[in-house]
């Protein structure tokens, strides 16, 4: 809506270039204005992403399709990086680990957020307060919650395995062992993810008329039915965003799984990612690393593109 | 008002799932400030103690002692806040451009900008990296500094905002004889603040918790955000639990004050960072 409300703005001082444009005609003046101030306005930040991501990106090709390592010139070897990779065991068993990773992490996390905000989408005051404490996991960085859980964990005679005891339930090695170390990893990024998501998908229920939901009670739905025929479809567009960020997010997934275990033990968490960062920085092998990274960034695209299309098509159905 | 059985056994259950996730959520915390005011011994007693008649605050004191975490914390509050004011005002200006100021190339530039979302930061980060040791500013503020400075998300954000601004505020000062920066400082900046405010937080904490890029970038022990001197201590210290959790309450303490002072900020940034992508 256009208001007409009355504003005081403060004429501000004439600037040096004002002088020189004030020998131009009034329209010509003001569309140069705007295109000297629209160039100077959009250049520094221009210049930062050119610099700092849309330059590195082309050096990540480039460097995928070379022999650097931090001794010795690097050699243009074509395509040889890629053809390792398809060959390389350890590539192979780490996508394998990162895509485990994903399909356990991404519906953990969608469905235990969701599960949270139809539990406290109404507005009442012991509502904002589980809201908070569900959501204070956020205040804390990925490293400290590997760090706390870490602790938790504890193999021994951590907190986890002390309250399972206490109640009869068995305990485990958690991220002491090979079966458990992948659980584990998985449980803590679930557990520091959820009150972000939740709060997504709570504006997103919100923002379902309150009509829909009346007129379906009217009609004798009961609370189950308003959820899957009217709350889950309303909440698509929200769904499907957050479903491909946690996607974005779980393929990449790093801090905790450095601080929890570096990859191990006996590599049972050694993502793609650890996997690349170990190859750069302690082999030291950049291409054969980029290469990897320039694979992995494909890969996501491809993965987006296919949930792009899927909720697309989902659209037309419904 | 009477309620049915039903409605109660309901009610019940409906609290018994709230209160057991708010343990689940919160129990870590306390967890760590617990065993962050506890001797040694009691670490990993059995049954666990949870609040110790040993109560002590010894564990920071020796925090400081072992380790430069007054320095860890400096050096992230200089990298976060300069990262978030300097970000804030040239998204400020590109958003502003892009969204109210007419010049050729304007759609084709915000679609570049746009584009660069696309790319993910581990693709980046090693040619990132040795960008950064080719321009001598490994261990450096710079190299912490300048590279998190760009980012598309909040260009776009805030262009979305200038948007929306009615065209009869900027006609009404245009009037008044504002030139075109004079309306971008005058009328368009004050209105925005609360969308700054949302980014401002975001940018702080994205910064405050970082950790990749930290510690490839300035691993030497000086130059360590706090992450990295979380990260590192607890390689250090291998078992010494009590210190490792007060360090870890020492690097939350003001992510945790922010989240408490600003909730409504960060929520607000949430959704709108959430919503509409």
């Amino acid at each position: 809506m256009a208001t007409t409300k009355p504003t005081t703005v403060e004429a501000p001082v004439r600037g040096g270039v004002r002088g020189w444009l004030g020998r131009l005609s009034g329209m010509d003046r003001d569309r140069l204005e705007q295109a000297v101030v629209g160039y100077a306005f959009v250049l520094p930040d221009l210049i930062g992403l050119l610099v700092f991501i849309v330059g590195p990106m082309f050096m990540a090709l480039i460097i995928s399709l070379s022999d650097w390592k931090l001794v010795g010139e690097p050699q243009f070897v074509g395509l040889r990086n890629y053809e390792t990779i398809f060959k390389d065991p350890k590539f192979g068993a780490a996508l394998g680990r990162t895509i485990l990773y994903t399909i356990s992490f991404v519906p953990a996390v969608y469905t235990l957020s969701l599960g949270m905000a139809v539990l406290l989408t109404r507005r009442s005051r012991s509502n904002n307060f589980f809201r908070t404490v569900y959501f204070m996991p956020v205040a804390m960085s990925l490293v400290v919650a590997g760090v706390i859980w870490r602790f938790m964990f504890d193999p021994g005679n951590g907190l986890i395995n002390e309250l399972l005891a206490a109640v009869g339930l068995p305990t485990s090695q958690w991220i002491g062992s090979v079966q458990s170390a992948m659980l584990s990893v998985i449980i803590v990024s679930v557990w520091k993810s959820a009150g972000y998501f939740m709060i997504i998908l709570l504006a997103g229920i919100q923002d379902i008329p309150g009509d829909y939901i009346e007129a379906a009670q009217i009609d004798g739905a009961n609370r189950r039915q308003v959820f899957w025929h009217i709350i889950l479809p309303l909440l698509k567009p929200t769904s499907f965003f957050v479903l491909v960020i946690l996607t974005i997010n779980a393929l990449q997934a790093f801090d905790q799984i450095y601080v929890m275990t570096r990859g191990g033990p006996a590599y049972a968490t050694y993502t793609l990612l650890m996997y690349t960062y170990e190859k750069a920085f302690r082999e030291w092998n950049f291409g054969y690393a980029a290469a990897m990274s320039v694979a992995l960034f494909a890969m996501i695209f491809v993965l987006t593109l296919i949930q792009v299309r899927y909720f697309r098509s989902g659209e037309v159905k419904a | 008002m009477h309620k049915t059985p039903r409605q109660i056994l309901g009610i019940s259950v409906w609290y018994l799932i709230a209160i057991v996730l708010a343990i689940v959520f919160a129990g870590p915390f306390v967890w760590m400030v617990s065993s962050s005011l506890k001797p040694a011994n009691e670490i990993f007693a059995n049954p666990p103690i949870l609040i110790s008649p040993n109560f002590s605050m010894k564990n920071f004191e020796e925090v400081f002692r072992q380790a430069p975490f007054e320095r860890y914390m400096f050096n992230s509050f200089l990298v976060a806040s300069t990262v978030t004011v300097v970000a804030l005002i040239l998204h400020a200006m590109a958003g502003y451009a892009l969204a109210r100021l007419e010049f050729p190339g304007r759609r084709l530039i915000f679609i570049g900008i746009i584009s660069t979302l696309m790319i993910p930061f581990y693709t980046i980060l090693i040619p990132l990296a040795l960008l950064v040791k080719q321009l001598g500013w490994l261990n450096t503020y710079w190299a912490l500094i300048i590279p998190a400075i760009p980012h598309a998300f909040g260009i776009f954000w805030l262009r979305q905002f200038f948007l929306g601004i009615p065209q009869d505020l900027e006609d009404a000062a245009r009037i008044d004889g504002a030139s075109r920066v004079g309306v971008f400082y005058h009328v368009a900046l004050p209105l925005a603040r609360p969308v700054m405010a949302a980014l401002a937080v975001f940018f702080f904490l994205a910064n405050w918790d970082s950790f990749l890029w930290p510690l490839v970038a300035a691993n030497r022990a000086d130059m360590r955000m706090v992450q990295v001197g979380i990260q590192s201590f607890t390689g250090e210290h291998g078992n010494a639990w009590e210190q490792i959790m007060a360090a870890s309450v020492i690097a939350i303490i003001p992510t945790l004050l922010l989240f408490f002072s600003l909730q409504r900020f960060i929520v607000e940034s949430v959704k709108m960072t959430g919503l509409k992508g």
